[in-house]
């Protein structure tokens, strides 16, 4: 197959599929033994600086922002990131953690484009390689598939293929052009979830965003969970079991780990909390303020909890609706 | 007398009147699901919307403030992954997809990417998210943006998602799927759409009370001319009560 253009973005994250492989077989235990620790411990113990991370779903939908918030504490430097990001990426650029960005959209949806963001990219503090949102997926299901690379129709004809890593192939079937995508293996995915049981066999209500893809793309794969269920009780739904226990390295008991944002069924987005944080971005100095408030100045996720206030919590999960 | 109605109103109501029955439409948050969800109010019933992280079918009784949020899978037929939304529409199962950006040339190539130069932009905006993936894989792209000389320009400083391209054929050359791409430009101005031969941005109908000399003003490259050129209907009092009390009932848009 003959490479017909190459984008002139970098890759953040080398294709390696014998080397996933490799390390799946070294280190992916079929061993039914409790993961659960502290965020504290599952941070420090998988997450090394300079590591290529993500996170599932996205900053203000189902997102383990306790996780990136101990990050930040952690001061874990560096990293590559991979986003769809929103709430999770700005809090680890506001905390200058972050070298590079496979990214496809960041910004808050009704609330507008991220200041933090802008800051980090216009000043050319962060490098940024530029995806599809389907891009981002279809790499992670090239590397669950133990692929190199996934042939799509997206990015075709574009400046968003010529500034990503990406290359245009003729098909050799159809003899159409196509784009290849590389595949990316995360150093570490987070993803939080309803309920998972000690061994990290996962359960996810609603939609799965791109859960499934993480988990099979991700050397090492923390779980935050809202809640910690018996093995009996996985067993008799197996087929709810999203991810299961062996791709699992951490799992953390969250409750409200995606606090300011949503956990469908269970508790609403604070809107409050996510104008305020909004609004602190403007400029850096309050945005650091903030940071000095909710993020440094908490020891862990219960500590933060309480900072927001258990009423105002319990309020938002009165107004959530179910199913 | 014709009822009041704001800027946002006017774009939601003929947005809602573009689709057919029977179809799929691909949306986002803000004006583009409130245009579904009243198109599936008053016109087409059973134009079934797609949210991007896998809300399939839902009911919209409140409005959705995320793309990934509960509400876009709320008493919804199925929810889904990203992936498999992605999959609909590569394999050709939506319709219409919605986009909307900063920057726009008279071949709809839309830029959400950067003002400026790549890297060291001037502005850095959001990026493509799913845009780029809508307008290369849904059937008929429909863009929703307000009219101006900074907006609609010759050349966008960074095509995040192709309209045309070059112009005909261009897309087909690239590997683009045959019989996709943009379809209609809807804008507080007129609503355009693309000529069959040219592929390049033709003025359909002109918005209440706006004159063809206000367009020509307001547009950075020359358009060309539906003959006839026709004029949208005001929204209609039954458009904006169902508008208000029905779709947007917490006035979050309207």
């Amino acid at each position: 197959m003959e490479v017909v253009e190459s984008g002139i973005g970098e890759l953040f994250c080398p294709v390696d599929p014998n080397g996933q492989r490799d390390y799946f077989r070294k280190n992916k235990s079929m061993a039914l033994k409790s993961k659960v620790m502290s965020e504290h411990d599952a941070v420090s113990k998988f997450i090394k600086p300079g590591d290529y991370i993500g996170f599932e779903l996205y900053g203000s939908v189902r997102c383990s922002m306790s996780i990136a918030r101990e990050i930040a504490r952690q001061k874990i430097g560096n990293l590559r990131m991979v986003g769809q990001g929103i709430n999770e990426i700005d809090v680890l650029i506001a905390a200058d953690l972050v070298d590079v960005l496979d990214q496809t959209y960041i910004g808050y949806e009704v609330h507008g484009i991220s200041s933090i963001l802008r800051r980090a990219v216009e000043s050319g503090r962060i490098k940024v390689s530029e995806w599809s949102n389907a891009a981002l997926v279809w790499r992670m299901r090239a590397a669950a598939m133990g692929q190199p690379f996934i042939a799509v129709r997206s990015m075709l004809g574009t400046d968003t293929f010529k500034y990503s890593a990406a290359k245009v192939v003729k098909d050799p079937f159809t003899g159409n052009k196509v784009c290849l995508l590389p595949a990316s293996v995360l150093d570490v995915g987070i993803i939080h979830v309803h309920r998972c049981d000690e061994f990290g066999n996962c359960q996810i209500d609603g939609i799965k965003g791109f859960a499934p893809e993480m988990a099979k793309a991700s050397k090492k794969l923390i779980i935050s969970t809202e809640e910690i269920i018996s093995t009996d009780e996985i067993r008799k739904y197996p087929d709810r079991t999203v991810i299961p226990y062996f791709f699992v390295d951490a799992i953390v008991h969250a409750p409200f780990g995606s606090h300011p944002g949503e956990m469908n069924y269970i508790y609403w987005r604070d809107e409050e909390s996510i104008s305020d944080w909004i609004t602190a971005q403007k400029n850096e100095e309050t945005t650091q303020e903030y940071m000095n408030k909710y993020v440094y100045g908490v020891k862990n996720n219960d500590e933060y909890l309480d900072l927001i206030g258990r009423d105002k919590l319990q309020n938002l999960k009165d107004i959530c609706k179910g199913r | 007398m014709a009822d009041e109605y704001n800027p946002n109103e006017l774009l939601i109501c003929l947005a809602a009147r573009q689709m057919e029955d029977n179809t799929s439409a691909f949306v986002g948050t803000g004006i583009p699901m409130l245009a579904a969800s009243l198109a599936r109010k008053l016109y087409t019933p059973d134009l079934m919307t797609v949210f991007e992280f896998g809300g399939v079918g839902p009911i919209l009784e409140d409005l959705p403030l995320a793309v990934g949020g509960s509400r876009t899978f709320y008493r919804a037929l199925a929810a889904l992954s990203i992936a498999d939304v992605m999959d609909m529409a590569a394999c050709g199962l939506i319709e219409y997809g919605f986009v909307g950006g900063a920057q726009v040339d008279m071949y709809g190539n839309l830029n959400t990417t950067v003002i400026g130069e790549q890297p060291n932009p001037k502005v850095r905006l959001p990026g493509s998210g799913g845009a780029n993936d809508i307008g290369s894989a849904c059937w008929r792209t429909i863009y929703i943006m307000p009219q101006d000389t900074k907006k609609f320009i010759p050349k966008v400083d960074f095509i995040t998602t192709p309209g045309y391209l070059s112009g005909p054929g261009a897309r087909e050359d690239a590997g683009l799927p045959p019989g996709s791409g943009p379809y209609r430009v809807i804008t507080n101005l007129c609503v355009i759409g693309f000529d069959d031969e040219t592929k390049r941005m033709k003025v359909l109908a002109l918005n209440p009370g706006i004159t063809k000399e206000q367009v020509i003003e307001n547009t950075g490259f020359e358009l060309l001319w539906a003959e006839p050129l026709e004029q949208n209907e005001p929204p209609t009092s039954e458009e904006l009560r169902v508008l208000r009390d029905e779709v947007d009932k917490d006035k979050l848009y309207t």
